[in-house]
């Protein structure tokens, strides 16, 4: 059986891309630890150029998002669209050229952004040059994937991959016009917009970022790896074609929310708004159906800690996704816009769901590669909790300093005037920031313990010899 | 389910078909954008200045901000206009340094805004701005009205060592900028070649007279000079209604 899975699929391009997201993972949240301990103790800026916040904030978010979120994604979706359509990549050089394609766009963030070149559009700082490399990869990892889809040796497109083809297609418009940027020199470039257009399409890329890179793409992997995991069908066909085709059309309009009460008409932040109500909809209706899919088999939950990876991101993503809307309520904008809440509402998404949901699919698709058992589910099951506490801590700091920056600089005293300074509310975050940073480093131990975990699972693969032998052995199934 | 009466629906051959499938979502994915963003290019009511044309400098375009011999044709409140090449080495800098991921550009029409930070941002201050430094987040105030606020000398302070003038900040200190020598006038020069061909009406004499400014300056030095400009091109007026 492993003998034929093995030599029928191309899994060596999933193996590495699953172990560097892993390794992305540690440097990323790493980043983000340190960056957050900069915010609460500022002495650790230590007068170095190449770490003060400003520039180690767009390494921590392109690590995080691209990195790992990048590797988990071209990981699982190369394994899934194989195991879907019953066939191999139809280019085994392609998917390669996207290995190092990719990696050497990660090893030219790690050395630019420290340095300071930066296009200064959020999630969108990498220079001209690597945008072209990375447009370059993302097209070669599209067509690579649609290929493998036209030769599936299947009837039908399973759901998974009309979640990640959607991802793929709107990464690349969102990617091509927001990076549109004159060049002036080698590793500096203007964006080709102004003010308030350049506004709306950053933010239409930065909402995206989130809808379509962390949302689509992982929403491809729920309905691949939940189903696979619990060993039963997808609870209902009808509601993921409702959740897929309302989450294509709709969430393409949220990035104006973003906006509200700036200088962009009021027209454009009123409608991203009303979109982004609307979203909760389809949002909850994928929710469901991904825990739904246990019905009938919620023991499982006991033993399989994979298992419990990817339905507590459900719930994490259940949440953000309820809290998103309310936090584009023009009201509750008002509050929350320039806060730390939408630190904590980003961060409830990331650490809970993406990485949640990522965590389940990499551990399956570790042991299901390397032909073997994880090294130890003790630690999986460690790392859960450290996950799943690091989240909540992180995201209860996020949540009170935010509300309390928005009530602060908006109180006034009997008098009629702003009763505090702005300093004064710099430093009743402190408290804050330094439970943030703990929570984060909770956190960041449990993506310690899974590298750690998987590298002993490879090692244990190489000791039985399990890939080896599937490699060569005579395919029998 | 492949043996249900849906089995014609559009759905049912998209599932079959990739390329089918690939084209919807090709459509189904442009909508959002083309109905947000390209009427924000057409749309009269997107710019104040077409209802206000007195908050654009007159002179854009045609007159040099700054001669080559130093004389100033524009003073704060003649209009919005594009940066000189100072303030643009400053604001390059102000770029790469990540300043745009602590402090925003953009007061919103909120009383407790208004006290703070002054008159709410128009889209017309930001009119020759690529890209655009709104920013999300206040870890530290907005600064889009901070020109003028401060004297020069307080910024110098502030930039080198932010807590020995607000005890309660969180900035890294920059003293790097004082040492290092802003960038030099073909660096800049090429940089406002490349934002006219994007628009921005820089003139000949804009261009020929970077040299003169940027002689001798420091990073720090450019920095001040563009936080001074900033929120005082245009002079707003109370009792006018910019926006809708």
């Amino acid at each position: 059986m492993e003998a034929a899975l093995e030599q029928k699929y191309n899994f060596d391009v999933v193996r590495w891309f699953a172990i560097m997201a892993v390794v992305y993972l540690v440097v990323g949240a790493a980043v983000g630890v340190y960056i957050a301990s900069e915010l609460a103790w500022p002495v650790l800026n230590f007068d170095i150029p190449y770490i003060t916040f400003g520039r180690l904030r767009p390494l921590h978010t392109n690590a995080v998002i691209f990195a790992f979120g990048g590797c988990t994604l071209m990981a699982s979706a190369y394994y899934s669209v194989q195991r879907t359509c019953a066939t191999r990549l139809w280019s085994d050089k392609l998917a390669w050229f996207t290995f190092w394609g990719w990696n050497l766009v990660i090893v030219g963030a790690v050395i630019t952004l420290p340095l300071g070149l930066t296009e200064s559009k959020e999630y969108a700082e990498l220079e001209w040059p690597l945008d072209i490399l990375i447009a370059v990869v993302w097209l070669a990892y599209m067509f690579n994937f649609l290929m493998t889809i036209a030769n599936r040796k299947t009837s039908h497109i399973y759901v998974s991959n009309w979640f990640f083809l959607g991802m793929m297609v709107m990464i690349t418009y969102l990617h091509v016009v927001n990076s549109l940027a004159i060049p002036v020199g080698l590793f500096k470039s203007y964006s080709i917009f102004s003010g308030v257009q350049d506004a709306m399409i950053q933010w239409w890329w930065g909402h995206n970022a989130v809808g379509f890179f962390l949302t689509a793409g992982f929403l491809g992997i729920m309905y691949y790896f939940v189903p696979k995991q619990a060993n039963r069908p997808v609870y209902s066909y009808r509601l993921s074609v409702i959740h897929f085709w309302a989450l294509m059309f709709g969430y393409v309009w949220l990035g104006a929310h973003h906006l509200q009460y700036t200088a962009l008409p009021d027209w454009t932040g009123s409608l991203g708004a009303a979109v982004s109500l609307a979203m909760i909809i389809p949002s909850w209706g994928g929710a469901v159906n991904g825990m739904m899919t246990l019905s009938g088999a919620w023991d499982k939950l006991r033993t399989d800690y994979v298992l419990r990876f990817l339905i507590i991101s459900l719930a994490f993503y259940a949440m953000s996704t309820f809290e998103g809307p309310v936090m584009s309520i023009k009201t509750v904008n008002a509050l929350s816009h320039y806060t730390d809440w939408t630190i904590g509402h980003v961060h409830s998404g990331a650490l809970g769901w993406v990485a949640g949901v990522s965590f389940g699919a990499l551990y399956h698709m570790v042991s299901r590669t390397f032909h073997t058992e994880l090294w130890s589910t003790k630690l999986v099951n460690a790392h859960f909790w450290t996950m799943t506490i690091g989240t909540v801590i992180y995201i209860v700091a996020m949540w009170v300093s935010g509300i309390m920056q928005g009530l602060m600089w908006r109180a006034y005293d009997e008098y009629g005037t702003l009763a505090y300074t702005f300093a004064e509310s710099v430093e009743a975050m402190h408290p804050y920031y330094a439970m943030r940073a703990v929570g984060g480093a909770i956190f960041l131990l449990g993506g310690i313990l899974m590298l750690f975990n998987i590298l002993m699972t490879v090692r244990k693969a190489a000791v039985e010899g399990t890939l080896a032998k599937a490699r060569t052995a005579v395919a029998t199934a | 389910m492949s043996q249900n009466n849906a089995e014609k629906g559009l759905q049912a051959r998209m599932e079959r078909n990739v390329w089918g499938l690939l084209i919807m979502l090709m459509i189904v994915l442009s909508i959002g954008g083309i109905v947000e963003i390209v009427p924000l290019f057409y749309m009269k009511d997107t710019m104040e200045h077409n209802r206000f044309p007195e908050i654009v400098w007159s002179g854009v375009g045609k007159t040099p901000i700054v001669t080559k011999d130093g004389q100033w044709n524009w003073k704060k409140g003649d209009g919005i206009r594009p940066y000189t090449a100072l303030e643009l080495a400053g604001r390059d800098v102000y770029q790469r340094e990540g300043c745009y991921l602590c402090h925003s550009q953009m007061v919103r029409p909120f009383r407790d805004e208004r006290e703070r930070y002054g008159h709410y941002s128009l889209a017309s201050e930001s009119m020759f701005d690529h890209p655009f430094q709104w920013g999300s987040k206040r870890t530290g105030p907005d600064l889009a009205r901070v020109g003028g606020k401060y004297s020069d000398e307080w910024h110098r302070k502030h930039l080198r060592a932010p807590r020995s003038v607000v005890p309660e900040s969180v900035m890294p200190n920059y003293p790097w900028l004082e040492k290092t020598p802003v960038a030099d006038a073909e660096t800049i020069q090429s940089h406002m070649r490349g934002l006219r061909t994007v628009g921005v009406p820089y003139t000949d004499e804009d261009i020929v007279a970077a040299p003169a400014l940027l002689k001798g300056k420091t990073e720090l030095d450019a920095v001040i000079s563009y936080l001074q400009v900033l929120g005082t091109m245009a002079k707003l007026d109370d009792s006018k209604d910019y926006r809708e």
